[in-house]
């Protein structure tokens, strides 16, 4: 009985790396504190009503946010793990298989599980705010997303210390993720994890269409909307069409590994780059799908902090909406080097370089809007204005990049680990953090430190710059990407040497935004409703936004609505008066989409192991708690006008 | 009362169809499905032939289902969904031809 036990502990966890046991010991202790202090202060009920059964866009926008630094975090590490074992050749710092297991999950973790929520955090944050809207238009189905990502994101993070990770790259190519060469369960846990977290993705890309055809304030015509939510629109489209592709090409592969199928093995008529070609027909838009959002915030913060009206507002629309189609013609540039010929890699090249053209309207559209602007250079605009030329030299390398001969010579080296790395810290991260920056204040009702977030905006920048320009080089030198080593005679030393520092120098700047959150909390500054002397609509109500928004749905004229509105008002003009307060129609809470998504969670764990005592009963909870919320018809309720009445008195208390 | 709040926006009812319009939706899916059946089954036409029916039938079924199922023909303007439909066909048309030109010219898998 003991041994049998022993036998499975020592398959089931994750041993033999001090690594490891440090992360074991660290993740019990993190755990036993958090049960310890919910009990301590008594705060278990708090945890359930305020928030994991929450259905306010605004609660699970600050959710996201926080899963995705947690994320950040994990993801970060471990590029530092990986960069720490190439700072000097023939380093036995990681396993050759460890290191494998590393970028695997970097690059997963990063995308998926860092990019995606942060992106979704900001969506949910602002777009209702943006379009004078008081919840999303399915909040149940919000929270649903949410808990769906979190278990996939829980899901797939285990498996570093139950069972081990997944080690076939982060888009775990075909033959090596097939059963025969990956036999282990951590292929499975990046299926189902990924999967799982997926379904909640394609229903929050659904949902934020229908929230903005449908919920925007009246008067408020499409081409009246903020720019960030076109963004958000064109980016939704994107998704809704791209993730089924993630989620069918998957499917595939797992029905390859749990029945034995041959859609991508080289035996019994599969091929592997079908796979190949149907991943990157998702993992091509899914780049847009992330960048487009950040490319809003842009839009929104250059126009705020230049005191300017956004330059070219319908040439943006277009470019966004052209990117949100056009990002599913250029996937084949991902393997030229697949050999399907001079037609196919002229074609691929050619759509590559168009797609720039719409980018780099946008470019020049910030760079007008700046001019001669009264520009200020708060942390939200620094981030911005770093992020152009960051993203314009990374979009050079990708037209470099994009053409196919040349490709030959720069595929799968350093130079496209630092292209792309460019364009997604650059476009991406930089994006993410300049807007929860901008819409800190809005969200939380209080100001972060200035001083501290110029140390970190520096660090993160000179970080970038001193860890990915060496990488360029590296890889015209030769060195390709997932060596887990190199020897002296390369002379690649000194250059990743460079490297390493760089990413540590991004690590400390991540350290002093941590710190700079943690220093406003602790000396907190309450935020008044328009720190910024902002444009658009939620910048009109109180910080932190009531629970329902807007008191009085806003009625909308015209673009930048708030500031036409404080022009107005400037000028003498006595603003509108309001009508009267009438009951507010709200969504109650609801426990069912974290109790449906740890079903999920128990039914993916249990498909990874292939225990179908744990997968059945999870996949019948999952039909159980769909039924039990079709027939609950106790889903709303109104908020009378005295309550109404008192927030917004104490709301304009707390301004003055 | 709250009419002009969002979240009364989504219950405004858009007709659902009529019982005859159901029927006949079913009956004609019924009898789209039977048809590849019978040929198929019974070797009435083979090759080319038998992929042609089942195409043809198989795209009328989906017109069948959006016409009197998905009540595409009796939306109100602006027609989002129309709009999402004919920009779903475009990429999933892009998806095929794309894939199938793509692994035509494979030198890999040749």
């Amino acid at each position: 009985m003991w041994d049998s036990i022993k036998k499975f502990a020592s398959e089931f966890f994750v041993t033999g790396d001090p690594l490891i046991y440090g992360a074991d010991v660290s993740i019990g202790l993190t755990m036993i504190a958090v049960v310890a202090a919910l009990t301590y202060f008594k705060k278990w009920n708090w945890l359930w009503t305020e928030w994991l059964t929450t259905v306010d866009h605004k609660k699970i926008g600050i959710m996201y946010i926080i899963a995705s630094i947690l994320m950040l975090f994990r993801g970060g590490v471990d590029a530092l793990l990986m960069r720490t074992q190439l700072a000097v050749p023939n380093m036995d710092f990681l396993s050759p298989e460890h290191y494998n297991a590393i970028f695997t999950t970097h690059g997963v973790i990063m995308i998926l599980f860092m990019a995606m929520p942060f992106m979704f955090g900001l969506f949910n944050l602002v777009v209702p705010l943006q379009i004078g809207a008081r919840d999303v238009a399915f909040p149940f189905l919000n929270s649903l997303s949410f808990w769906l990502f979190f278990m996939g994101a829980m899901l797939f993070n285990i498996s570093f210390v139950i069972g081990g990770s997944p080690d076939a790259g982060w888009l775990s190519y075909p033959p090596l993720s097939e059963k025969m060469f990956s036999s282990g369960v951590g292929q499975d846990f990046y299926i189902w994890g990924i999967q799982i977290s997926g379904i909640g993705s394609l229903m929050t890309g659904i949902n934020f269409i229908v929230t903005i055809l449908k919920m925007r304030a009246p008067g408020m015509k499409l081409m009246k909307m903020p720019m960030f939510s076109w963004s958000v629109l064109s980016s939704c489209i994107t998704i809704i069409l791209a993730f089924p592709i993630l989620t069918i090409t998957l499917a595939l592969l797992f029905i390859d590994r749990y029945l034995g199928a041959h859609f991508f093995t080289l035996d019994g008529g599969g091929n592997p780059m079908m796979y190949i070609n149907l991943i990157w027909m998702w993992g091509h838009p899914e780049v847009y799908i992330i960048v487009l959002p950040a490319f809003g915030v842009f839009s929104e913060i250059v126009a705020t902090f230049s005191r300017k009206r956004l330059f070219g507002y319908k040439s943006m629309v277009f470019a966004l909406m052209s990117i949100s189609a056009f990002s599913f013609f250029t996937w084949a540039h991902h393997f030229f080097t697949m050999g399907s010929g001079a037609d196919v890699n002229a074609f691929f090249a050619l759509t590559t370089m168009a797609i720039a053209i719409p980018t780099g309207v946008k470019v020049f559209n910030w760079l007008f809007t700046m001019f001669r602007g009264k520009i200020s250079f708060e942390t939200p605009m620094l981030w911005a204005i770093a992020f152009i030329p960051c993203f314009v030299v990374g979009g050079m390398t990708g037209v470099l990049l994009s053409v196919a001969p040349a490709d030959f010579q720069f595929h799968n080296s350093y130079f496209l680990i630092a292209h792309f790395h460019q364009v997604i810290i650059g476009g991406v991260v930089f994006g993410f953090f300049a807007g929860l920056y901008y819409w800190w204040p809005k969200v939380f009702g209080f100001t972060l430190n200035e001083k501290i977030g110029k140390w970190a905006f520096w660090f993160w920048n000179a970080g970038f710059y001193i860890c990915f320009m060496p990488q360029y080089v590296l890889g015209l030198m030769g060195m390709t990407r997932r060596v887990n080593t190199y020897g002296w005679d390369t002379g690649w030393w000194e250059l990743n040497f460079v490297s390493t520092i760089g990413a540590f120098l991004m690590g400390i700047g991540f350290l002093f935004q941590i710190w700079q959150i943690l220093h406003s909390i602790k000396f907190m500054q309450k935020a008044p409703a328009d720190p910024w002397n902002g444009r658009t609509l939620e910048w009109s109500i109180p910080s932190p936004a009531p629970m329902y928004n807007f008191a009085t749905i806003p009625h909308v004229e015209e673009r930048d609505a708030w500031w036409e509105e404080k022009q107005r008002r400037a000028q003498g003009e006595a603003p509108k008066p309001l009508p009267p307060l009438e009951p507010i129609h709200m969504p109650k809470n609801s426990g069912i989409p974290i109790i449906k998504s740890a079903f999920w969670f128990a039914a993916g764990f249990g498909l990874v192991f292939n225990w179908l005592w744990l997968a059945i009963p999870g996949f019948i909870g999952i039909a159980l708690s769909m039924l039990a919320h079709s027939f609950n018809y106790d889903t709303d309720y109104y908020i009378p006008v005295d309550e109404i009445e008192r927030t917004e008195a104490a709301a304009k208390g707390d301004a003055r | 009362m709250a009419q002009h709040t969002a979240h009364d926006n989504h219950d405004s009812h858009e007709s659902h169809g009529s019982l005859k319009s159901y029927v006949i939706g079913f009956v004609l899916s019924l009898v789209l499905t039977i048809i590849p059946l019978v040929v198929v089954l019974n070797d009435m036409v083979e090759g080319t032939a038998a992929m042609v029916v089942l195409l043809v039938t198989a795209v009328l079924q989906f017109v069948v289902q959006l016409i009197f199922f998905m009540h595409l023909r009796e939306e109100q303007k602006p027609r989002w969904n129309l709009m999402a439909l004919i920009l779903g066909i475009f990429i999933l048309l892009t998806i095929v031809i794309g894939s199938i030109w793509i692994m035509t010219y494979n030198t890999v898998a040749h």
